[in-house]
């Protein structure tokens, strides 16, 4: 064969190749977005409405939102003031480090200054912390103001969901889009968002 | 009838290469005449890869991999089909015991050196089956939907979660809802039945090959390809076939003589085995108080706890694995085996052990302070085995090999 028609037969291969190639993408599309949420898992995964007034001071409830905990706190005047004291013990009491669809809530980490919504979902590895709202010593920590004790690798989180210093969970829990509107939480959409 | 037969075998054999592959790779196909009991394991492992393949094969025919339906199959296997708890038992019992011969195995490999020029590939298909193997433990301990396998697999699945930029993405994609769903189980029971499975057979076809080219090694370290008889077989060598197949059958025997005393009265294995949380059906609201992996990812659990970070924890745990591809590379000894190798690597192979299985005592148990620091120490020992592997082999005085087995 000529020098010509050897170039001339790279050529073509390469050409060849290059389109049979640039097939890939599109026959990997859909066994990739097969895997995807389907319509119905995504219809599943639609808002949650419910009626806060009538949970007691201090009582925390879990709701599920998208199957995963969804813990709300109702609190009184006199622990939210008390807040201030353990805010030594925190990691990131502004939560400045979060990516969340929030900045700058009160102190009660909500659009409530009386409840607090946050996912109960450790920020670690997934596990959901346990609520412990007594004050008083504790086999984690010997000075307890009340909070949520992770139980798979001992992270803990104040009554808001704001992480201690030196535990595994890298940041606070995170606060899902909600809205109140009167005494009905939304959990999973806000208008003003 | 016997000439029936020996017409029909030659009409085979002239057209499907019978004979040849038997004398190739049974009959005439050389092993090192002396071996020890270490040598036994990778057959007991192709062993317990049939009984895994035999009896998942039972166990799709009664299972349900709906959200609704998966736990109580698994209940209705246990209760109400025909000996389904011989055959689900086998089975987990077989995953354990399938770990336990390959860790074996792969301590056999660096013990003598079994991964040295020309036997890298071996090695690394044998890595490479070895990391198929967990993702198809993970995936399987997932499908009875029990309360551990929801919570495993939420920290499993969570750990993509910690790449940066396209892990939250890629968390949804790979559940492919917003929980561990019925969604997430039919996926990995494919993954798990079909997937996987091809991939490790085709891996151990791939491990088998390879071996049977550069030829098995022994506990000496000796090259027996270099003494051979005037038809050219190694002189310290005996044909595969019956030799070693019959030695391997006594093995067998010892080996499911264990399999059926754990079957039958431990088969959850303390704990360990079949973890009893998840006898409960899963509950995305309730984490059980301790979620422990299953002894065989232990070792690896507790090098991520080890790292508070999540990113970091994925990438050391990922290493620790990752690094056994590298051994050949790592080992610049002038000896294969840890006999002849100098006091440093006997120290350093000694200090791997106890670390690995510190670390894989410390995966099954509670954080506590002190525990926390054992685990960040035994990740050091485990690396250092790897790391300063080069110059320990190096600068360390070997012993003189011998020239016959």
């Amino acid at each position: 064969m000529q020098e010509k028609d050897k170039t001339r037969r790279k050529v073509l291969i390469g050409l060849t190749s290059a389109v049979g190639l640039s097939g890939i993408p599109f026959a990997a599309t859909p066994f990739i977005a097969a895997w995807n949420p389907s319509a119905k898992a995504k219809a599943a995964g639609a808002p949650v409405k419910l009626d806060v007034s009538k949970m007691q001071f201090g009582q925390q409830i879990q709701v599920s939102w998208r199957k995963q905990p969804v813990f709300i706190v109702r609190h009184t005047e006199e622990s939210i003031a008390n807040l201030e004291l353990g805010v030594t013990k925190l990691a990131d009491p502004n939560s400045d480090q979060i990516e969340e669809p929030y900045k700058g809530l009160n102190p009660s980490r909500s659009k409530s200054p009386e409840y607090s919504v946050f996912s109960g979902v450790c920020t670690h590895l997934g596990c959901a912390p346990k609520y412990f709202p007594e004050v008083e010593p504790k086999p984690w920590d010997a000075t307890w103001n009340g909070g949520f004790f992770c139980p798979c690798h001992g992270s803990m989180f104040d009554i808001v969901g704001r992480v201690f210093k030196g535990v595994p969970a890298p940041t606070n829990l995170i606060v899902p889009p909600h809205m109140f509107e009167g005494s009905i939480l939304t959990i999973g959409e806000d208008k003003e968002l | 009838m016997t000439e029936i037969a020996g017409k029909l075998f030659t009409w085979i054999n002239t057209r499907l290469p019978i004979a040849n592959t038997f004398e190739r790779h049974l009959s005439k196909h050389p092993v090192p005449s002396k071996v020890n009991f270490w040598y036994l394991f990778g057959a007991l492992a192709a062993v317990t890869l049939i009984i895994q393949i035999v009896t998942g094969i039972w166990l799709i025919m009664p299972y349900s991999n709906t959200e609704e339906q998966a736990f109580s199959s698994i209940e209705y296997i246990m209760r109400d089909v025909d000996y389904g708890w011989v055959i689900r038992y086998m089975h987990t019992t077989g995953a354990s015991l399938f770990f336990a011969v390959v860790y074996l195995h792969m301590f056999r490999g660096l013990l003598y050196g079994s991964y040295q020029k020309p036997k890298e590939l071996v090695w690394i298909f044998g890595c490479t089956i070895y990391l198929a193997m967990m993702a198809e433990g993970f995936l399987g301990y997932v499908l009875p939907y029990g309360q551990m396998s929801y919570w495993g697999a939420q920290v499993i699945i969570s750990l993509f979660g910690a790449i940066p930029y396209i892990g939250e993405s890629l968390e949804l994609w790979v559940r492919g809802d917003y929980y561990i769903s019925g969604i997430t189980v039919s996926r990995f029971f494919a993954l798990h039945v079909v997937a996987l499975p091809l991939v490790l057979i085709a891996l151990v076809f791939l491990h088998l090959v390879a071996l049977h080219e550069v030829g098995a090694g022994n506990p000496e370290g000796v090259d027996i390809e270099e003494h051979l008889d005037d038809d050219g077989v190694p002189l310290d060598s005996v044909p595969f076939f019956p030799y070693k197949v019959l030695n391997a059958l006594v093995a067998i025997g010892v080996f499911m003589t264990v399999f059926s005393i754990i079957m039958f009265f431990f088969p959850e294995g303390g704990g360990y085995f079949i973890e009893m949380a998840n006898f409960q059906e899963a509950n995305p609201l309730v984490t059980p108080d301790h979620i422990a992996p299953v002894w065989y990812y232990a070792p690896f659990y507790t090098m991520l706890r080890a790292i508070p970070d999540p990113l970091g924890g994925l990438i050391v745990m990922a290493a620790a694995v990752a690094i056994f591809f590298i051994v050949p590379w790592l080992d610049r000894s002038n000896v294969a085996s840890i006999r002849y190798k100098g006091i440093y690597s006997k120290i350093a192979i000694t200090m791997f052990g106890v670390s690995f299985l510190t670390l894989g005592y410390l995966g099954t148990v509670g954080v506590t302070e002190v525990r926390k620091t054992m685990s960040v120490i035994c990740t050091v020992m485990y690396f250092a085995y790897f790391l300063l592997m080069p110059i320990y082999t190096k600068y360390e005085t070997t012993k003189e090999v011998p020239d016959r087995l």
